[in-house]
């Protein structure tokens, strides 16, 4: 593993440079079958299972287009703001892999399938003039379909990789699965805000294309993998520096990482006034830094020419309008919605988006908890829970109707907060659901006056001076008496009620 | 009645039907004639005699059930070995798939088994279809039937040889630049190039994807029709397959009647480098023709000289494409792996051993006109040609309903005479480059055999897209007025074989 480059501070290298991104974003499909022939695109299965002659590119095999592919791509060219061609083709990309079937990708290149979109991301943490979050308008280059390659598993040897390996083995169930690939015109003007904006973008990527049932969009499976491009300029040159391609980003953090470590360590190399290599490099996930693989210098020329064994595609206009009438809302135009709808901000939203927990939140208000409610809970009792294990929100043991019923039993004043966290301890310890949680563990708001009035009189006659102050007016003090209370009830008091005793018994009111 | 083996497909079927003789005393006979002369002609790779038995004894016990036979049902024929069989190695003519046994069957190979066809081995070729003589294969060429020390023409030169030897009353080939048509002529049969995408390319091993195409090899062009309709068809297998009625050759083979129709001669492809005696047989033919009720005129295709040089930019593109899947990673040879060398290495070796020279000579080719610098010099230069090859073509078939020239330049040559020169090499097939370049219909029928030198010469005839039965119509009066004023079938005169 090489060592770490010399790096200059973040803040001091935004300070001087303007960094220049863009994303290519390679995105599985979900069809039921593979790009060019019947196999399944199923994830995983035993090596070499969901295989045939034409994704083993045997000799006369060919290929023949899925009509499932294409609409899925026109689906996510068009929720992209894209012009969809009206004719274009599949070309050949050349170039020699043992992973790869045929030793040539069927792709597409100077004909792609959707061009020239965009699509808006906003920024949670950032809040521009207007108070409302900023929001960056990415563009999108192309979105085109290929097909998915093998995979080489080098075995024996220290480190995996190819170079020392006793020997490798290749699986190609994942040949020719569909994959649309997402590029995104060079993303300017986001300052220091470039690795956010990033994130932002893959995030929103994401929700889009998970909203459009085209993929399951799992990083963790590689089914949406970025590459992310990176330059820097001197600040407020307008120039565009020579920039390098970082493959292998494969969650969400990992894209921000990556363009944070690209600008410490380009404008290192500026800084000692040496030039930046065009060249790809590689994410280690585990120390968050990237190094340099193969030059770009010395790339492959890739002799792409129109696919001989595939007519040219050319989707019907009234095709694509049917599809673009069936195109389910969209998470922006959802988020916008739901916003209206809950009184929230906008800035209110993009936090619960960025939580991951908008259709937790919207399920919870339909299980019948308020809008303020299911936030509150979500966001500050669940999310902090699931920060602290790393766990996703949505993976949590909990329902939206765990979280509603909690909610109603506080509303009915049956439970108190308190209480309520422990309702949730038990739900996610896997005690039944909150009811059953309550009566296991005999949780329950003591608010019977008789009960509640001898602790009060225990508890002023315990703290005489605190008493004193109640009754020259300090009304303020009364929470120190409501804690001796809560505490000698183990918290099972109504506290609201508890305070009410209190200043009865001190108090004229 | 006849031997067994010089009957044609058409009465063999008839025989067979009528139960006059089995399908198994037919494959034994010509299993047999196959053992006789294969010594001399070698045109298989491949005789697959068990599995022919029993294809043969199938189709016998479906008459013996009453079952409706096909119209080949019975019939041998001999297989390019570019097809993909089950049952049968397929290696293209090359040492790089050696000994390759694929595990599915090609589309044609599929129909002909359903059809009855009985498939008696796999045929000699041109190292994955490269070469107009059957020198380029791996294994040795294959020799023709009117003259062993010339060759059978090629690419599909076992196929041609093994029809005109009356080892297999059909053959099937795959036509690039003119490798079904320009074996026919040269070993005095008939050999079509239907439209590209009217026959399924499934299973056949791509050679230049947008030329390649399958089609049969007959002594008669009632044979062919047949053979032509029963491999021919929409395939969704294939991208390119047409889906539209395959045309009604076999009507138009049997209706055999040229009167009223406008036939254009190209004097782009009649004249300089035509060998005297090619020649002369053609204008004779075409005077036939005139005779016997068309109207010939004269069609001048001014891009059809731009034929070879594009079609040598575009073969080797596609061709350094398709053939980089051979690299020892996944099926047939592996060269030098022990155990030290990278894949990448064993790649490389492999290639280097198992290719011959003329398949690395057309990568090489393809892999230049194809990079970054030299493409639209090259390659897309070569499309722009085509295009104006194919308007040559829409502009001649607007005034005319088909087009003739010579097949080849000349007869078969001498074995070894232009082993060493390519170019030489690949004028074999300067008429009949156009009609794949352009995806039109062809058809070579026997013409006769040149004075000088007692060889046989064919008649090409081109007809546009989807109407391939009209050169069989003319490819059937032709044959018909030939062998009538002859006075026998003109391999009759075949005498290389002893």
């Amino acid at each position: 593993m090489p060592g770490s480059a010399t790096l200059v501070g973040y803040d001091e290298a935004v300070s001087r440079y303007d960094p220049l991104i863009g994303l290519e974003t390679h995105v599985e499909l979900g069809t039921r079958t593979k790009l060019f022939c019947g196999c399944p695109a199923t994830f995983g299965g035993a090596p070499n299972t969901h295989v045939c002659p034409v994704c083993l590119g045997l000799p006369g095999s060919l290929p023949v287009p899925s009509r499932a592919a294409i609409e899925y791509t026109i689906r996510i060219g068009l929720a992209l703001n894209c012009s969809i061609a009206q004719w274009c083709r599949f070309a050949r990309k050349n170039y020699f892999y043992p992973d790869m079937p045929k030793n040539f990708q069927i792709s597409q290149y100077d004909e792609p399938l959707c061009t020239d979109g965009w699509l808006d991301v906003t920024l949670g943490d950032e809040t521009g003039p207007d108070g409302n979050p900023r929001r960056f308008r990415v563009g999108i280059e192309r979105v085109h379909l290929e097909e998915d390659t093998g995979k080489s598993q080098h075995m024996g040897g220290a480190t995996g990789r190819i170079h020392g390996a006793d020997y490798s083995l290749v699986d190609y169930n994942r040949a020719g699965i569909p994959l649309v690939e997402i590029v995104t015109k060079p993303i300017e003007g986001t300052g220091p805000l470039a690795p956010v904006v990033a994130h932002a973008y893959v995030t929103e990527l994401r929700d889009l294309l998970r909203s459009l049932g085209v993929s399951d969009v799992r990083m963790e499976e590689g089914s949406l993998r970025c590459d992310v491009n990176t330059s820097l300029s001197p600040r407020g040159s307008g120039r565009w520096g020579t920039r390098t391609e970082t493959k292998n980003v494969n969650s969400l953090r990992s894209v921000e990482q990556a363009v944070h470590y690209e600008i410490e360590r380009q404008a290192a190399v500026l800084d000692a006034g040496e030039r930046v290599i065009q060249e790809t490099r590689h994410f280690h996930e585990d120390s968050g830094i990237t190094t340099s693989g193969r030059s770009k210098e010395e790339a492959q020329d890739y002799r792409y020419f129109p696919e001989p064994d595939l007519v040219p595609l050319a989707p019907a206009a009234d095709w694509v309008e049917r599809i673009r009438a069936a195109l389910p809302e969209l998470p922006s135009a959802r988020r916008a919605r739901l916003q209206e709808a809950w009184g929230i901000t906008a800035a209110e939203m993009t936090i619960i988006n960025n939580a991951g927990a908008v259709d937790l939140v919207e399920q919870t208000i339909a299980a019948g908890a308020s809008p303020a409610d299911a936030r509150k809970w979500w966001l500050n009792e669940l999310a902090r829970r699931a920060n602290d294990t790393g766990a996703e929100l949505a993976s949590l043991p909990i329902t939206p109707a765990d979280v509603a019923a909690v909610a109603a039993l506080v509303g009915s004043g049956a439970l108190n907060d308190r209480l309520a966290r422990q309702v949730i301890d038990g739900v996610l310890a896997g005690e039944g659901t909150p009811d059953e949680v309550v009566a296991a563990r005999g949780l329950a708001v003591v608010s019977d006056d008789a009960a509640l009035n001898a602790a009060v009189d225990e508890a002023i006659a315990a703290n005489p001076d605190i008493a004193g102050k109640i009754r020259g007016g300090k009304v303020a003090a009364a929470g120190a008496l409501i804690a001796a209370v809560m505490k000698a009830t183990r918290g099972q008091a109504d506290a609201s009620r508890v305070r009410e005793l209190i200043l009865a018994r001190l108090t004229d009111s | 009645m006849t031997e067994l083996f010089r009957m044609t497909a058409a009465q063999i079927a008839e025989a067979v039907r009528n139960g006059e003789v089995s399908a198994a005393e037919v494959t034994d006979a010509h299993l047999a004639r196959i053992e006789q002369v294969e010594p001399q002609v070698r045109a298989f790779l491949h005789v697959a005699a068990d599995e022919a038995r029993e294809a043969a004894k199938a189709v016998d016990r479906h008459r013996a059930a009453g079952e409706e036979l096909g119209p080949l049902a019975g019939v041998p024929l001999a297989l390019k070995d570019v097809f993909t069989t089950k049952d049968m190695p397929t290696t293209c003519g090359s040492a790089i798939l050696d000994g390759w046994l694929p595990p599915y069957d090609a589309t044609i190979t599929r129909r002909l088994r359903e059809a009855g066809v009985v498939i008696l081995g796999k045929t000699n070729m041109d190292e994955f279809a490269m070469g107009s003589s059957t020198e380029n294969s791996a294994f040795g060429p294959s020799h023709n039937p009117w003259d062993l020390g010339r060759v059978p023409g090629g690419s599909s030169g076992g196929s041609s040889a093994a029809v005109a030897a009356f080892e297999a009353p059909l053959g099937i080939g795959t036509d690039t630049g003119g490798s079904i048509r320009q074996p026919g002529a040269v070993c005095g049969v008939v050999g079509v190039k239907p439209t590209y995408g009217g026959n399924s390319r499934y299973g056949v091993v791509a050679f230049a994807s947008s030329l390649d195409t399958p089609g049969p090899l007959a002594r008669t062009v009632l044979d062919a029709a047949l053979l032509h309709e029963v491999m021919s068809g929409h395939d969704p297998c294939d991208a390119t397959s047409i889906d539209a009625p395959v045309p009604p050759v076999v009507a138009a083979a049997r209706q055999a009647d040229v009167s009223g129709m406008i036939i254009g001669v190209v004097p782009e492809l009649a004249g300089e480098g035509i060998q005297p005696g090619v020649l002369a047989r053609f204008s004779e033919s075409v005077e036939l023709l005139e005779s016997l009720g068309a109207k010939v005129t004269e069609v001048s295709c001014p891009h059809f000289s731009y034929a070879l040089p594009a079609y040598y930019l575009i073969n080797p593109s596609e061709c350094s494409s398709n053939l980089a899947r051979f690299d020892a990673m996944r099926y047939g040879l592996r060269v030098g792996d022990d155990g030290t060398r990278s894949a990448e290495e064993v790649m490389a070796l492999t290639r280097a051993q198992g290719f011959g020279a003329e398949v690395k000579r057309r990568i090489m080719l393809g892999t230049y006109a194809l990079s970054s610098g030299y493409y639209d010099a090259y390659y897309g230069k070569a499309q722009q040609v085509r295009t104006l090859i194919n308007r040559d073509f829409e502009a001649a078939f607007e005034r005319v309903d088909v087009l003739v020239s010579p097949t080849t330049p000349t007869t078969a040559f001498p074995l070894g005479e232009r082993v060493d020169d390519p170019m030489a090499m690949y004028l074999a097939d300067l008429c009949t480059i156009p009609s794949d370049l352009s995806g039109n219909a062809a058809l070579s029928v026997p013409n006769g055999l040149a004075p000088e030198d007692g060889l046989p010469t064919g008649l090409q005839i081109m007809a546009p897209v989807l109407a391939d039965d009209r050169m069989y119509r003319v490819g059937a009066a032709v044959e018909a007025a030939l062998d009538a004023r002859r006075g026998y079938p003109l391999l009759n005169d075949a005498k290389g074989l002893a």
